[in-house]
């Protein structure tokens, strides 16, 4: 069992996830994000490894990619930043981004590495649920990474089945149709999909994603599911922002989203 | 043409040319990614899409296009060299078989709105045409620098009643176009239609863009047929952007062995300069817009801007039945620089009156690397003429002299 299912298992009520992209605002905040997030009581993170082409993402998250890699970005820098993280950072971790990086920096190598720094899932959304099974589960295994697949409107019963019998910690439920950051579809719509989703009464835990950008946001994903992943709200407000600036703007951050509780 | 074994350059049943094709996709993409793989074959193959298509195609596009003998060109080279002229089709270029078969399919899909994406705008012009004859909302995605590179074009998609939407992201060229034209398609998944301009993409994009555009062997069999009485030249050679006019040329003739493929590539400034869209030549395997193929990337996997005078050959990948016929050695790959593609193009326009697209003047300066006995046949893919391009043309001969 890693962090990440026990974070289902142990912790009561609502789960924040909060996804940052490495390398943004500034090349060196991956760590000390970490470190303000986890003080300001977030409850997951999601690290996003910048491509050149991101293909399902929205505006935010594209241009804070764009930005990170001019800020000189790497697979094995963020490797580099994230060793030995596990002395500090006990929240779960995990890696989100697409196939190409992670395919030059070579996929076994890729896991193995995950392991070493202490990462317990990856999202990886244009790995194909066929080309997991088929190719990469064994290797996520060996190196106790959980696979975490979307879910979107348009995913039929029989598919969602078979995603929550290959999925190991959580089921990414996309809000609406659409790439990250969108505005909220119409609330009923994306309601009556949760509704449906739920009433499958799944082995798998599941959160909300895309287009949470406040309470009212996170508190429906929450009627439904264990909690939401947000992102670009959380990109918006890192714009500008240095490193003296992310215990306080992290505490708010996460204040939006929850009443404060105590973390340990 | 019935398949009797299975063709060691036909497409699996996963969407793989050996190791290059598939569908890497986002889950957001996999409803309509899927309806597309389970009904193109099937519709494709029906007794009414052939009929209205190959009609489109004959009244519409002006099909067959001819097989001209360059009478000319021939002499100067020692060869038979046939031209396969799909610069006389409607709208000046060979991408229109694409668009008129997949409206169509779209058509049959139920789809209400169709997208594209384009570089030098050829395939925007030619889908915004489709849309308009069939009387359906049109938006194509170009790159901001494209626009501005490429404004009749443009100005051509909007008298069309297209709307043309700059792609604002990345480096704001075709890559980004088409990238921006896949999240049009996330956020729209019922009621639209992505039509590819390319033998690229997640499958069934690259085997169903081939099939339309393999017309053009299917024609060139037969024309050769009538004139040197046999149906198999002993080339055929192609520019290969992402590859569509060349996978329609070679499609009929993959598995006749006797037959030499030449699939031509720009080299830009030259290979070795960094400024080059030859990705065959500098290429390595990654995954872009949901197909695993060669890639022009930085060694960390960030897709490289490539570069070549024409906007129709300088996408970063290539389609995977390319990528395949390379691995395999079924075709030959060569690179053309720009000079040597202009030089080529000024060739044909005074040996034999044509002025032809910049891109299908890479295929015709391969000519110059190649040796051939003098009575071997050879067909060019004249993918298009150079309207398009006369303000490059004039611009480039006019620095010169
Ligand atoms: C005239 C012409 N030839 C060739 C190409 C390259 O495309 P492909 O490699 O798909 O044939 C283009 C693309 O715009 C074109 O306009």
């Amino acid at each position: 069992m890693n962090r990440l299912q026990d974070v289902f298992l142990q912790k009561q009520g609502n789960l924040l996830n909060v996804y940052f992209t490495a390398g943004y605002p500034t090349l060196h905040s991956t760590r000390p994000l970490l470190r303000a997030l986890q003080a300001a009581g977030a409850d997951l993170v999601e690290i996003g490894m910048p491509f050149s082409d991101p293909l399902a993402d929205g505006p935010v998250i594209q241009d804070s990619s764009t930005q990170a890699l001019k800020n000189g970005m790497t697979l094995s820098l963020l490797f580099e930043q994230l060793a030995g993280m596990r002395d500090e950072i006990q929240l779960p971790v995990l890696l989100m981004g697409y196939l190409n990086p992670v395919m030059q920096y070579g996929m076994e190598r890729f896991c193995a590495d995950c392991e070493k720094v202490g990462i317990d899932g990856l999202i990886l959304p244009d790995l194909t649920l066929d080309e997991y099974e088929r190719e990469f589960k064994p290797l996520f295994e060996k190196h106790g990474l959980a696979a975490v697949f979307l879910v979107t409107p348009q995913t039929d019963e029989a598919r969602i089945r078979k995603i929550d019998a290959l999925s190991n910690a959580f089921i990414y439920l996309v809000s609406t149709a659409s790439t990250t950051g969108t505005k909220n579809a119409a609330q009923s719509a994306t309601e009556a999909y949760l509704q449906r989703v739920a009433s499958m009464q799944l082995q798998t835990p599941a959160m909300v994603g895309f287009g949470i950008k406040d309470r009212s946001g996170f508190e429906l994903a929450c009627r439904y599911t264990r909690g939401a992943i947000v992102g670009s709200a959380f990109i918006d407000a890192l714009q500008g922002a240095s490193e003296e600036d992310f215990p306080a703007l992290c505490k708010s951050f996460v204040e939006r989203f929850k009443s404060p509780v105590s973390t340990t | 043409m019935t398949t009797q074994t299975k063709s060691p350059y036909a497409v699996d049943e996963r969407g793989f040319y050996g190791r290059f094709g598939g569908a890497y996709i986002p889950e957001l993409l996999y409803p309509n990614v899927e309806e597309l793989q389970k009904n193109y074959l099937k519709i494709i193959e029906q007794a009414d899409f052939q009929e209205e298509w190959r009609a489109l195609l004959r009244d519409y596009v002006g099909r067959p296009t001819p097989l001209y003998f360059a009478r000319r060109l021939s002499e100067r080279y020692g060869a038979k060299i046939y031209l396969k002229r799909e610069d006389l089709n409607h709208t000046g270029a060979h991408k229109i078989n694409n668009t008129v078969g997949q409206i169509l399919l779209a058509q049959r899909l139920g789809k209400k709105r169709i997208i594209a994406e384009t570089g030098a705008g050829q395939h925007g012009v030619a889908t915004a045409t489709v849309c308009a004859l069939m009387g359906m909302q049109c938006v194509v995605y170009m790159g901001a620098v494209d626009m501005e590179r490429q404004k009749p074009n443009v100005e051509r998609m909007r008298m069309l009643g297209a709307e043309v939407r700059p792609a604002l992201s990345g480096s704001r060229t075709l890559k980004d176009a088409t990238n921006e034209a896949i999240r049009d398609w996330i956020n729209n998944p019922a009621d639209t239609h992505y039509i590819i301009g390319s033998v690229v993409g997640p499958h069934p994009y690259p085997d169903m863009v081939a099939r339309l555009q393999a017309i053009i062997s299917e024609e060139i069999r037969k024309q050769l047929k009538e004139k040197e009485g046999r149906a198999c030249p002993d080339y055929v050679v192609a520019c290969v952007g992402g590859g569509s006019n060349a996978a329609g040329a070679f499609f009929h003739f993959l598995d006749e062995p006797q037959v030499q493929l030449v699939a031509v590539e720009a080299a830009g400034k030259g290979i070795d300069t960094g400024k080059t869209a030859a990705t065959i030549a500098r290429g390595r395997i990654g995954i872009l817009h949901g197909c695993k193929t060669l890639l022009m990337q930085t060694p960390d996997g960030q897709v490289v801007e490539p570069y070549s005078i024409s906007a129709g050959l300088d996408y970063p990948g290539i389609g995977p039945l390319h990528a395949h016929l390379h691995d395999t050695g079924r075709a030959r790959f060569l690179a053309v620089t720009d000079d040597e593609a202009m030089e080529a193009a000024l060739e044909l326009s005074q040996t034999e009156g044509i002025i032809p697209a910049i891109e299908s003047a890479h295929a015709l300066a391969a000519l110059k690397k190649m040796s051939f006995e003098n009575d071997e046949v050879m067909v060019v893919s004249l993918s298009g003429r150079g309207d398009k391009d006369l303000a490059t043309y004039i611009d480039y001969f006019g620095r010169r002299s």
